[in-house]
């Protein structure tokens, strides 16, 4: 089996996939790749089924040796990346050879990077993902963000390595799948908790991401607005991307590890083809928030699943 | 669409891909359109919940990925790329019709063994101070009353029991605590319940148990499951040393 050593892990890199959904009555929230749109087309460029494990990085990446051959693609934000002295390109598959050093530094867009490796990253299962859940320490390399000195292993899956073929993922695709920063959304279940006044604010305002934001939720900063009956309710269970409006007024938006269930009113939720773009979404980015109607959010989801799962998406 | 309402149940759409069951009912009005009243927390809106839950867990619909169950409700996530909330609507209409023939198994009811006060209770003191009780009435109370699981949220393993008496119920922290030890036994609002692993968490702790209320090596991973009955047994600081170590 082939490895991986982590000569530095960067700011914080953790194994992850798809997630695992299916677990809401144990409280396990699904976790995953926080922009799961890179991590797909990562896996393709591989030849890895999309759903691979891969390495997730955080505003700064990490140096990796590969001790044998391998195949690699990285996908995300630009973290520079160079293969022992040369740049590598993103979107698109590289060869490593036996012995070369992979390093990335500090973001130049957005706030994450995929590194797929053909075969995959091969760690023990929890409930049926290679996620990591952070908060809970479960899943992923032992539960935990990476660290200097580990060795992960890859996967065989897909046969191994395979005589190398350059792939990379076509201009015009990359364009209209690239990160926005006006999310769009569809109304929330308490959207009718607020007021005329406050949705006009929420929605005319420019946000500020804040630092405190983490796999978790996306944390803002700007103009609060509050409910009109205050704001605390009876715990419901809450959805990936919603908006939820604490007593501070200032909105979170749920994210990949969020809580199953929360007690604060949701004024909206970001649509399911632009959760991608919350995993690029660094400190003091500004955002804005879009509303859409049901039949746009639902096309536009149709659109991005049609774009990965096209033959035009990835050139050879 | 907005929120549609069919014999006592209410449906939200709460993403592009979840809806959002409501079983309550307010002197026969729907109150998911009316902020200004709080939600009812009654067993009976549980026992809807459960049975609904049962059914979609025995018999599971094409295209739903996920289920979150709460007080009152149920939220359903799914595949929008097979489903769409009309079409999971009609389906699960049909489920809430056969659910007056689902018989929900007799409840586990499951002991928690807890050692109050001290370093495992730092806020036993205040609590008791602000219900005018003692530290010892105040375990007493919570010691002897059965509390039903009502759902796991928040985090992995994490039950939400109730209701505390009445008159045990207290507000959070103001200012929530920036780590609480995994098995901390914490109490907020009328609600009770058990930290699983250690969080940042603003519930007003009583005592800590040994016990592991979630296990990913374990067949049965979370110790405790939504409908299961749970009382706490209070043991001593040698009691808890002899339980943490077996």
């Amino acid at each position: 089996m082939s490895l991986i050593e982590v000569r530095s892990p960067g700011m914080l890199t953790t194994v992850q996939d798809l997630g695992r959904e299916g677990f809401g009555p144990m409280g396990v929230s699904p976790s995953g790749a926080a922009d799961p749109v890179a991590l797909r087309i990562g896996n393709r460029l591989v030849g890895n089924v999309e759903g691979a494990a891969g390495l997730e990085m955080t505003l700064f990446g990490g140096t990796f040796i590969f001790p044998e051959h391998a195949e690699i693609a990285l996908t995300g934000a630009d973290f520079r990346a160079t293969l022992d002295t040369q740049c590598i390109d993103l979107w698109s598959s590289a060869e490593v050879r036996a012995g070369q050093t992979l390093r990335l530094e500090a973001t130049r867009t957005g706030a994450r990077c995929y590194l797929c490796v053909r075969g995959g990253i091969a760690v023990k299962l929890f409930l049926g993902s290679a996620s990591t859940h952070l908060l809970s320490g479960l899943g992923g390399f032992e539960g935990r963000a990476l660290r200097k000195g580990d060795v992960v292993k890859i996967g065989t899956a897909g046969g191994g390595f395979r005589t190398f073929r350059k792939r990379k993922v076509a201009a015009k695709a990359l364009e209209k799948l690239a990160p926005r920063k006006t999310l769009r959304v569809t109304v929330g279940p308490q959207s009718d908790w607020f007021s005329q006044a406050a949705r006009e604010v929420f929605y005319r305002s420019t946000y500020r991401i804040t630092e405190e934001s983490n796999r978790m939720g996306l944390r803002l900063e700007g103009l609060p607005i509050s409910a009109d009956a205050g704001g605390e309710m009876t715990s419901e269970g809450v959805s990936l991307g919603a908006v939820q409006i604490p007593s501070s007024g200032l909105p979170i938006i749920l994210f990949v590890e969020q809580q199953t269930t929360g007690g604060y009113p949701k004024i909206a939720n970001v649509i399911s083809a632009d959760l991608g773009s919350l995993g690029q979404l660094r400190p003091r980015d500004e955002i804005r928030f879009e509303r859409v109607d049901m039949e746009t959010a639902r096309s536009l989801l149709v659109e991005q699943e049609k774009l990965l799962a096209s033959k035009e998406l990835i050139l050879e | 669409m907005g929120t549609s309402s069919s014999r006592g149940v209410q449906f939200r759409v709460a993403s592009d891909q979840a809806l959002l069951v409501y079983f309550e009912t307010l002197a026969g009005k729907s109150v998911v359109g009316a902020p200004h009243l709080q939600r009812q927390i009654t067993a009976e809106n549980h026992e809807q919940v459960r049975k609904l839950l049962r059914l979609l867990e025995s018999e599971p619909i094409a295209g739903v990925r996920n289920l979150h169950p709460a007080y009152s409700s149920i939220l359903i996530k799914f595949d929008g790329m097979s489903l769409r909330h009309e079409a999971l609507q009609e389906t699960l209409l049909g489920y809430i019709e056969r659910m007056k023939k689902v018989a929900l198994p007799e409840p586990r009811l499951v002991e928690i063994p807890v050692c109050y006060g001290g370093e495992f209770g730092p806020d036993l003191k205040d609590v008791a101070e602000l219900h005018g009780m003692t530290p010892e009435s105040v375990i007493n109370l919570h010691a002897s009353t059965t509390y039903r699981v009502y759902f796991l949220g928040f985090a992995p393993g994490f039950a939400y029991l109730g209701e505390l008496p009445d008159a045990l119920v207290t507000p959070r922290l103001a200012t929530p605590r920036r780590s609480v030890p995994a098995g901390s036994l914490g109490i907020a609002g009328n609600q009770t319940g058990v930290y699983p692993i250690a969080t940042p968490g603003g519930w007003r702790l009583l005592g800590r148990t040994p016990a592991a209320m979630f296990r990913p090596d374990r067949a049965e991973m979370s110790l405790l499951a939504i409908g299961d009955r749970v009382r706490f047994a209070p043991i001593s600081r040698e009691q808890f040393a002899k339980l943490e170590n077996a």
